[in-house]
């Protein structure tokens, strides 16, 4: 199993804050794809031309990572902070 | 650098508090620059009572450490505090508090600027603004956030 958090809009936008989810390993990639194919709001909200970084291990990423087993993935929107 | 204190916090920042404990830093600067940023209300027609901000707890003090380490590398700063909110804060409240410290007011000043630039669209915050008429709505990234972070990058 894998905890995903979704944060500010996006939370909003998928209807939750917090999912755990079955995992056989995989890539940013492959999670982005298996919550796509979910259909509406995840293909929507998680489309390729939107903006969105994601942390895995409370790590944010810069390119593809591979997440394991009992992995925390954020899915971050654009910050407004300060 | 001697001193880095980075704190989210979800009460009112007690400001006369960070001042005191600024100045009681042992260094031997001449400089020490201190932004506060605060709740604006009167950007619509509809005033903002309170914005709500939420945040990625440990990540977020992460990044801001690491954008604290960049500015380091940068500019000789002996000293930074980063205090930042979240949760429900009213507006005139301080939202961010940057306190930046070294034996020059240059360095002090563009390591300051440097970090409000960089934690405006590294820092994983979001801002919700909540209006008198009951709604209520995500504040969206900014370009000129954006624009003054690449000046840093040029």
């Amino acid at each position: 199993m894998i905890t995903i958090k979704y944060f500010g809009p996006l939370a909003d936008e998928v209807g939750t804050s917090i999912e755990t989810l079955a995992w056989q390993g995989g890539s940013t990639d492959d999670l982005l794809d298996l919550l796509r194919s979910r259909g509406a709001p995840w293909s929507s909200a998680l489309a390729p031309d939107k903006i969105y970084k994601l942390a895995v291990n409370q790590q944010i990423c810069h390119g593809v990572a591979q997440i394991d087993d009992q992995t925390e993935v954020g899915i971050l929107p654009p910050v407004t902070g300060g | 650098m001697q001193h880095c204190l980075i704190e989210i916090h979800a009460d009112e920042l007690d400001l006369a508090h960070w001042h005191k404990r600024a100045s009681e830093l042992e260094t031997d600067d001449g400089a020490q620059v201190v932004f506060t940023g605060m709740v604006r209300g009167g950007d619509y027609d509809v005033p903002v009572t309170h914005l709500f901000i939420e945040h990625y707890p440990s990540v977020t003090e992460n990044e801001i450490q690491k954008i604290v380490q960049a500015a380091a590398a940068q500019w000789p700063i002996s000293s930074c505090i980063v205090l930042h909110r979240v949760g429900k804060i009213h507006t005139a409240q301080p939202i961010v508090w940057v306190m930046t410290q070294s034996r020059h007011r240059a360095a002090a000043y563009a390591a300051n600027e440097f970090i409000m630039d960089y934690l405006k669209v590294a820092a994983p915050f979001w801002k919700k603004e909540c209006f008198a008429d009951g709604t209520e709505r995500w504040v969206a990234a900014k370009n000129s956030d954006r624009d003054k972070y690449r000046q840093w990058l040029s």
